[in-house]
């Protein structure tokens, strides 16, 4: 199973993480290094996509949560970009759509 | 009631996604289940996956977790069987509510409430060394609730609990 990950660091001071495939117990230490990458690397403000992704499970959504508070605890932010009802529906199960800013596409995600 | 499946996996990560795959394919086959609740038990059962895989990481067996699929014409049922020592699913910590800033100090225990809100009927049951977890969907349309007799299945199997 393929966790696809790509950055675009050239809309500063923004930072976007594609995340592409099925976020579960066995990839999402994947999507945790390359969170914890990013924000050691400086990145303050990043914006997840997840509109490639087919699968996300609450491993999923307990690497989102750490890479908020990482970030925020830095004077950052993660917001994410989701308009897939099946994905967005594990945020609302959780009331972690009340904690995250949630945006329909990664401009007005950057806009924000 | 018939079991439609049966199957045994070792407890590694990498083998959730096939279960996950197999039961959603068979479950897929079923007329009456919207796509929508195919994607509930889906997550449901990864998530009952990875929990029984993580409890025989901490009890240090390499024994297998056993699914189990039982098909009626109302319904399907998944039954996930570990020996990981077992659990009491009523005394899980409660995470602090979402608009408290310690929420974000809480990355993991979504799973258990998530598969509880999943799925028509979840049930935990103690085993000498480890946990059965029953899980039933109803094959019934999804938004209006099912037609009259999945409502009444419904009202049924509640009381039973």
């Amino acid at each position: 199973m393929e966790l696809g990950l790509e950055v675009d660091d050239t809309r500063p001071p923004h930072t976007v993480l594609s995340v592409t495939g099925e976020v579960d117990v066995y990839t999402a230490p994947r999507l945790r290094e390359k969170l914890v990458e990013l924000s050691s690397q400086g990145h303050r403000q990043i914006v997840v996509d997840l509109e490639g992704v087919d699968f996300l499970d609450s491993t999923g959504l307990g690497v989102l949560v750490g890479g908020l508070k990482r970030l925020r605890s830095n004077d950052g932010d993660l917001g994410l970009v989701c308009t897939q009802t099946r994905i967005l529906k594990v945020f609302e199960i959780t009331g972690l759509t009340k904690v995250f800013s949630i945006s329909a596409s990664v401009d007005e995600a950057l806009a924000g | 009631m018939i079991v439609a499946l049966e199957l045994e996996v070792p407890p590694r990560a990498e083998y959730i996604a096939i279960v996950r795959l197999v039961v959603s394919s068979l479950a897929s086959g079923r007329r009456n289940l919207a796509d929508e609740r195919l994607d509930d038990l889906k997550l449901a059962v990864s998530e009952a996956c990875t929990n029984a895989v993580e409890a025989h990481t901490r009890a240090g067996t390499t024994d297998p977790v056993k699914i189990r699929v039982l098909e009626a014409d109302e319904r399907i049922e998944v039954e996930i069987t570990d020996r990981g020592g077992g659990f009491d699913p009523d005394r899980l910590p409660l995470h602090p509510p979402v608009t408290d800033p310690s929420r974000l100090d809480f990355e993991r225990g979504l799973g258990i409430p998530l598969i509880r809100t999943l799925v028509d009927l979840a049930r935990f049951e103690r085993l000498e060394d480890g946990t059965r977890l029953r899980m039933v969907v109803f094959g019934g349309p999804a938004g209006d609730g099912g037609d009259e007799t999945t409502e009444i299945l419904r009202a049924v199997l509640a009381d039973e609990d």
